[in-house]
């Protein structure tokens, strides 16, 4: 395999593939070692990390729905000193980028958590503004864009790391939000984080989940997500991390064409724990077979 | 028992698949890099290619046969993922991800109590066989819920049964079989896997007789490998959180109840 082809520079980090590992899908990555070569993939996107540790929401935390799923884990997280102390020491082997997602109930403490993260071994930050299943913080700034640009502002302002902002889907137009982190200095957007929805047990007559409502990902969500990364790519200059519902190395094809620069593999990593690996192999396969001589050359080139 | 175990994911082929009462399957299917590697109380993730589902399913591992490569399960079939197993011929391949769960049943020697409810007492089976003349607890609804005693025969020095009902063995439930057994054998140890309020009786009268437990939980998760935090619960005594598909699914019951 001709890995040069697929080697990527996303929010100026070097990744050997286009795909990664998304937050709350991947862990810290080790987690996959017996399973992949985890320093052969694009980058590793850790599961959400606060300020201080929490345990999540109570009840039932996940649902399957047609393809795909619900969750409401509610950011459990150790919390980022025992982050800093317990598990980026044993990532530091690994020669893969790693990018933190952050998650905070205030743009201060956004910037906070950002200025704690400027440490070496943390590749870049994602900011999660888009996270649907906790009171404060999360999705109140993902759906005002002025809110949005302010976390964007200060954790750009407290970071010497490359600054990716994940956007909510559930706004009316995603562009308005695209622009407003764009203006605010985002380095990168990525889209979308889960869409809330629901299921109720009809035997018991009760919400499936805990906390009734939760967000959907999986196969179920990729065409939103799709379109918009489409409308997103259109909208800004920063590039687009595509995520929602990649299952196979034909979607992935499919959100670079839309105007995505790379993209990350979600639940789909929870039914096969070497996607984030084969996707990437037969992205190779297809620039192979169409003779295209490097990924990149595809990113927007949708015959619209 | 914590060990630093090998996952695998394996296309597996099936060799034995029957029905044991008509909402009770065994499928054997062949995994040799799983089989070799399993340890009782772990479980497999499996997943029927093209089905309808989209998440895997967790099943514990009744048997592992390095020999043969070969690894057992049970299953009841409940929903939409149990049922489309259940159509699956001899033959066909099965993806199997495993032998996933860090924390395991107990093996040291010692005269173990195994008691179990349900499909609960599949991984106990597993356990059983590595385990020297242990005492076996089947509990059940009814009589014909207890079909799970051919199973442990072979393995177990004896064997008590409970039903809610009394139509086999003691009537009522686990807990209330506990005396006796207590008092019959000399019991080093006890490990559980059942139904919640089966372990937490069976833990309470456990601990008030001052005899170790253990249980084997089961909560909804998606991943089975620790990443989506779906199974998550906080230890009783450490207050530590802990996953219950990478940490467990054997915790010791002081943590659980």
């Amino acid at each position: 395999m001709k890995q040069e082809r697929i080697a990527v520079e996303f929010a100026g980090i070097s990744m050997k593939t286009p795909v990664m590992g998304a937050s709350g899908t991947f862990g810290f990555g080790i987690e996959y070692s017996d399973f992949l070569d985890i320093d052969t993939i694009g980058a590793i996107i850790s599961k959400g990390i606060t300020p201080l540790p929490r345990a999540g929401n109570d009840g039932v935390r996940v649902a399957e729905t047609p393809s795909g799923m619900l969750n409401c884990i509610g950011l459990e997280n150790p919390g980022v000193d025992a982050f800093k102390r317990d598990i980026l020491p044993q990532l530091s082997r690994h020669d893969t980028p790693l990018i933190v997602n952050i998650s905070a109930g205030t743009a201060e403490e956004y910037g906070e958590l950002a200025s704690k993260l400027n440490v070496d071994g943390v590749a870049a930050l994602e900011v999660n503004i888009s996270c649907p299943n906790v009171k404060e913080g999360g999705i109140v700034f993902g759906t005002r864009p002025e809110a949005a640009a302010d976390v964007t502002r200060h954790v750009k302002d407290a970071s010497h790391k490359p600054v990716i902002v994940k956007l909510s889907p559930n706004v009316t137009d995603i562009t308005v939000m695209a622009k407003a982190v764009e203006a605010a200095g985002a380095d990168a957007i990525s889209l979308i984080n889960t869409l809330t929805g629901m299921a109720v047990d009809i035997h018991t007559w009760k919400p499936l989940l805990g906390n009734i409502t939760g967000g959907l990902s999986g196969p179920a969500v990729k065409p939103v997500a799709l379109r918009m990364v489409w409308q997103t790519a259109r909208a800004v200059q920063i590039p687009v991390l595509g995520v929602g519902g990649i299952a196979s190395w034909q979607d992935a094809v499919e959100f670079m064409l839309a105007g995505a620069s790379a993209v990350a593999v979600g639940a789909y990593n929870f039914v096969n724990p070497k996607a984030v690996a084969e996707i990437a192999a037969g992205m190779d396969q297809y620039c192979e077979e169409k003779g295209i001589g490097h990924i990149s050359d595809i990113i927007g080139k949708i015959n619209d | 028992m914590r060990h630093t175990l090998k996952q695998f994911l394996e296309d597996a082929k099936i060799v034995i698949h029957e029905a044991i009462i008509p909402t009770v399957w065994r499928m054997v299917f062949y995994a040799p890099q799983i089989a070799g590697a399993a340890r009782p109380g772990q479980f497999v993730n499996v997943q029927k290619t093209g089905g309808q589902t989209f998440l895997r399913r967790p099943f514990g591992i009744v048997d592992a046969d390095t020999a043969a490569g070969t690894v057992t399960i049970i299953y009841r079939v409940v929903g939409v993922g149990t049922r489309e197993m259940a159509g699956m011929q001899c033959g066909d391949i099965i993806s199997v991800e495993g032998p996933l769960g860090k924390g395991t049943f107990t093996t040291a020697p010692g005269r173990v109590l195994l008691a179990g409810g349900g499909v609960g007492l599949a991984p106990l089976i597993f356990l059983a066989k590595q385990l020297k003349d242990p005492i076996v607890l089947v509990a059940g609804k009814t009589a014909s819920e207890t079909f799970w005693t051919t199973f442990f025969e072979s393995y177990a020095h004896t064997l008590y049964v409970t039903t809610d009902d009394g139509s086999r063995g003691q009537k009522g439930f686990a807990v209330q079989a506990l005396p006796v057994i207590l008092r019959e054998n000399q019991i080093d140890r006890i490990s559980v896997c059942g139904p919640t309020v089966m372990m937490r009786t069976i833990a309470d009268t456990a601990a008030s007789y001052g005899i170790a437990c253990e249980v084997s939980m089961e909560k909804r998760m998606a991943c089975g490998i620790g990443v989506c935090l779906g199974c998550t619960f906080e230890g009783k005594r450490s207050g530590k959180r802990y996953k219950v598909c990478s940490d467990g699914p054997v915790f010791p019951a002081r943590e659980v109840f």
